[in-house]
């Protein structure tokens, strides 16, 4: 093919200017040899060689300059040639582009996303050397570490290079314009320095200033240097007010960083106080360094071991505690992988079946333009020639949906981000920045050049054959009819076959995720969600010093709000459902001889109005009265599956809770449905509640119930606080079908039951028109066999059945194929799934139903077309 | 007629020396066979009685664009001074594209004449 060797001549460029120079020089030479033969001496014969010959350097430059030339003009006519013949049909063009458009879209934007949270490095020094450290305890094995086992970890281990900590914190800034809340993280003075990140401007906190007697310094995001403080260089040294202590800024943390566990923090200050130097008292996660050569299972086992020893040194505070070892990125990413992977399999299932249609509409072209393939081979195109032609139209199609593809991707990105709630999207700040880089447009390039072998190879196949002799001569003479007709028909029955198969998986698997999300809202809360408000309340500790004083407080508060327009009750609580389950304690029962450590469980406050207010269900006892309060005995009450774990087979009411370190036995009065605490797709741990007014928080939740709706009561509700104290800071305020809907695992299931199902439809859509593609093209290459049957006397009902029995044949394969696909599939997510089954069989039924009914349809109108065949127009056709 | 001619007219105007230096190198390898570059530069000249000159620099493009477009193929060999150079050689395509530069030259030729005959 002389374009392959005019490139390859371009390419080896060396190669050919030898043999240039060997030419010329021959040329000159046999003129030097006539020359001299004429009896020039040999200097004048010499010079008038190269006289007469001009630049050898330009000619070369010419000769290879011509094959430069000829490859884009011959390449120049293919395209323009091709854009003629998709311009003639505009119709197949447009839908051809749209529909790989559609996959090749899909699948760049997911793999975005895909890139962003799984494949860019987190933006730290070598972060696959950097693990998590948790505690475990019978809630489960990611709980905080507390501050002096922090210290022993550190002291004791041999396998990490550093051992740091975190806390995520909730912070007040006073403005000279007001009192705000905003996100901090508290952190030990190394965390930075074991992450690998340098400050962009000032410096790193040093050794020793997370000790109570070093000076409060704080550092700043990128964004709060930039929001807050313009970006000036003097921030240096200045003064910030948070929770009414003075921090001097000591520097400024650069523009990629990012650390999700504590959100969005803005300001990041040292440990410092003594409140958690307490080994029973667990708020902080550790960040590690493995030493070279140490792997995250060794350290692992290290530290479960000093973690054993710790619990045997200290059995009041550590006792039934482990020790957990994640890699951080598992940690930071981890709950997105199955998601995300999901997600990218439907896109290039979408995109498998969008190359499928477009390669078959694309040999379905090539078929009806048999004819003047053939009569331009009997011309004299040469077969190579009108393969390039015929691979020149499939990738100018290529060319145009990539170009489509890609830009729609740029913006479904943006759109997406911008759909994923505020809240979440701080929790996943490594979302920020994606877009078409480097890895992405590199996706994007395989994609394109896999979707152009699906264009151009389809083609070139049929051409292959056509090639071997028979094949032209009878397409010449027999038109459109004949062998060919048939091998399109078994290839593009297998090719819809593919299509049918590929949405059923899509189907099902949105089926499922749909279901699961259906289930995951409709789960049992253990209260009623609609029309309740929540906000959030935090007095003064400098004005609210005591136990009473709060108890009063949250007394005004509650009546305040109870008398508010449209709303019918109000109650506190220090965590309202729906939240993540940490606050916990380990508790004894009173009288009964403790076997091993004691349990852990959640703990939380409630006064007496909550109960009420949020509408959960008393099973046993009875709930808290108003008298519950701390000149009465103390009581507790416990739901249902703390009664389940820990009362197996007793009755609950009337025992006593002992909690460790105290000697104060509770008294449990009631048993309550378990209200959902944790996330949505997981069950509810054991929660033990015990009455706010005896053991009041500083800060708690205020919770509404409305009579009208809920979202215009947070704006009052707010006022309504200031105006009982202006110095109460109050923030999170929300409804709780907002925390229900936003909550991470509802928006996963969300978003991936709607993007699955978006390309399960568009995959359905592709699937029958394949279908009717193929079965429209059989009708027309048998419309003489028909016109014979009917004129032998068939029936219009055995046409019918003659073509949808074709239609049904496939359609059936597809599905049993899809279905037993799918079962597979759906196994693969099934931690994607929430209270159903892969094989949920009302799903799969529904799934193959639908596909049915729409290949029905589409196999129902060529089966019209065929049965309105008239048999004398039929035969005397051609 | 007329659109023949200015088709052909057309055609030479457009590629004028390049259209009549590929008919006399095509014409040149019709009669003598197989030949080197620097054989079809010295035929030309002698056909031509010294009329033509054909610049010597400019050939080897114009064969290299020929050989590409494979009117004429090419194979390194000895002289009769066992010197190695490169023949070229017609191809089927190569005569028929002298057929087609044949007739367009006629046309052109017949057209300029018509016009410098006219009274």
């Amino acid at each position: 093919m002389s374009l392959l060797r005019r490139i390859g001549n371009v390419l080896s460029r060396s190669k050919m200017d030898r043999e240039i120079d060997a030419e010329v020089q021959a040329h000159i030479e046999m003129r030097i040899e006539d020359n001299l033969a004429e009896g020039m001496p040999l200097e004048q014969a010499r010079r008038d060689a190269l006289i007469r010959f001009g630049s050898p350097t330009s000619t070369k430059e010419r000769v290879t300059g011509m094959d430069a030339a000829l490859t884009l003009e011959s390449v120049w006519a293919d395209i323009r040639f091709a854009c003629r013949q998709l311009m003639r049909n505009p119709g197949f063009a447009v839908t051809a582009i749209v529909v790989l458009a559609l996959g090749m879209g899909a699948c760049v934007t997911i793999f975005a996303f895909v890139d962003a949270a799984l494949i860019k490095p987190l933006p730290y020094s070598d972060p696959s050397r950097l693990v998590s450290v948790f505690e475990s305890n019978t809630l489960g094995p990611q709980f905080h570490l507390s501050y002096l086992d922090y210290l022993d970890f550190k002291r004791l281990n041999h396998v990490f290079s550093s051992l740091d900590v975190y806390e995520g914190s909730n912070l007040f800034l006073t403005t000279p314009a007001a009192t705000e809340h905003v996100l901090g993280a508290r952190v030990s003075d190394g965390l930075l320095r074991t992450l690998g990140v340098k400050p962009v401007l000032g410096r790193d906190f040093y050794a020793g200033e997370d000790l109570p007697k070093a000076p409060q310094t704080v550092l700043l995001s990128y964004e709060t240097w930039q929001s807050r403080y313009g970006g000036r260089k003097d921030v240096l040294g200045q003064t910030v007010i948070l929770n009414s202590t003075a921090y001097t800024v000591v520097g400024v943390l650069p523009a990629e960083f990012h650390f999700a566990p504590v959100s969005a923090a803005e300001f990041w200050f040292t440990l410092h106080s003594p409140m958690s130097e307490d080994r029973g008292g667990h708020g902080l996660v550790g960040v590690a360094r493995l030493k070279d050569g140490v792997a995250a299972k060794t350290a692992s086992a290290e530290i479960a071991n000093i973690m054993a020893q710790l619990a045997s040194q200290y059995p009041d505070a550590d006792q039934g505690r482990g020790s957990t070892v994640l890699p951080l990125p598992e940690v930071i990413v981890g709950n997105l992988r199955p998601i995300l992977l999901v997600l990218l399999c439907g896109a290039a299932l979408l995109l498998l079946i969008a190359c499928v249609n477009v390669a078959s509409l694309l040999v379905l072209r090539s078929e009806s333009r048999r004819r003047e393939i053939a009569v331009r081979g009997a011309l004299g195109a040469s077969h190579a020639r009108l393969l390039r032609q015929f691979m020149t139209e499939g990738l100018l199609l290529v060319a145009g949906s990539t170009a489509l593809g890609i830009g729609g991707a740029t913006v479904a990105m943006r759109l997406m981000l911008r759909l994923v709630p505020a809240g979440m999207l701080a929790g996943m700040p490594f979302l920020h920045g994606m877009g078409m880089n480097e890895r992405v447009s590199a996706f994007a390039t395989v994609v394109a050049l896999m979707a152009c072998a699906a264009c151009t190879l389809a083609p070139a196949l049929r051409l292959y054959r056509a090639g071997r002799g028979l094949g032209m001569q009878a397409d010449l003479s027999e038109g459109s009819r004949g062998s060919a007709g048939t091998l399109w028909r078994r290839l593009g029955s297998n090719l819809v076959l593919v299509e049918l198969t590929a949405a059923v998986v899509l189907l099902s698997c949105a089926g499922l995720l749909g279901k699961s999300f259906y289930r995951l809202l409709h789960t049992d809360l253990g209260f009623a969600p609609d029309h309740l408000a929540v906000l959030r309340v935090a007095p003064s500790k400098l004005k609210y010093t005591t136990d009473p004083s709060i108890v009063v407080l949250a007394q005004r508060l509650v009546e305040r709000a109870r008398s508010l327009p449209g709303v019918e009750s109000a109650g506190i609580c220090s965590e309202p459902p729906l939240s993540d389950g940490d606050g916990s304690s380990n508790f004894t029962v009173a009288g009964r001889p403790q076997v091993g450590p004691p349990p852990e469980v959640t703990v939380r406050q409630m006064d007496p109005a909550f109960s009420p207010t949020v509408g959960t269900r008393l099973l046993r006892g009875r709930l808290f009265r108003d008298s519950d309060d701390a000149t009465h005995p103390p009581v507790m009450m416990i739901n249902k599956a703390l009664a389940r774990r820990y009362f197996a087979g007793e009755d609950a009411i009337g025992k006593h809770i002992v909690f460790v370190g105290s000697k104060t036995q509770k008294e449990i009065v009631g048993v309550l449905d378990d209200i959902k605490e944790g996330p949505l797709d997981v069950a509810t741990k054991p929660v033990l509640y015990e009455p706010f007014q005896q053991d009041p928080w500083n800060w708690f939740y205020l919770v509404v119930r409305t009579s009208n709706a809920e979202q215009s009561v947070l704006p009052t509700l707010k006022t309504a606080v200031h105006d009982v104290d202006p110095t109460i800071s109050t923030f999170g305020e929300e409804t709780m079908s907002e925390r229900l809907h936003n909550s991470q695992a509802a928006y996963l299931h969300r978003a991936s039951a709607w993007l699955v199902g978006g390309f399960a439809a568009v995959a359905l859509l592709l699937g029958v028109v394949g279908l009717y593609g193929v079965i429209a093209y059989s009708v027309s290459q048998r419309t003489r066999e028909i016109g014979v049957r009917m004129a032998l006397g068939a029936q219009r009902g055995s046409v019918y059945a003659l073509v949808m029995k074709e239609a049904a044949w496939i359609t059936a394969l597809g599905i049993v194929a899809g279905i037993v696909c799918s079962i597979g599939t759906a196994m693969l997510m099934r931690k994607l799934l929430f209270g159903t089954q892969p094989w949920d069989a009302p799903t799969l039924a529904a799934v193959a139903a639908l596909l049915g009914a729409f290949a029905l349809l589409a196999s129902f109108i060529p089966a019209r077309r065929a049965a309105s065949v008239n048999p004398v127009d039929a035969l005397r056709s051609d | 007629m007329y659109t023949k001619l200015y088709r052909g007219l057309r055609k030479m105007a457009k590629n004028d020396l390049q259209g009549s230096l590929d008919l006399l190198v095509l014409k040149t390898l019709l009669q003598r066979g197989e030949l080197h570059g620097y054989g079809i530069v010295v035929h030309i000249q002698r056909a031509s009685d010294e009329l033509l000159r054909v610049e010597e620099g400019s050939l080897y493009p114009a064969l290299h664009r020929m050989e590409q477009s494979g009117w004429i193929s090419a194979a390194w060999a000895q002289t009769e001074t066992g010197r190695k150079a490169k023949y070229y050689k017609l191809t089927s395509a190569g005569r028929k594209q002298l057929q087609e530069a044949e007739r367009n030259f006629e046309h052109l030729v017949k057209g300029v004449r018509a016009i410098l005959r006219y009274a």
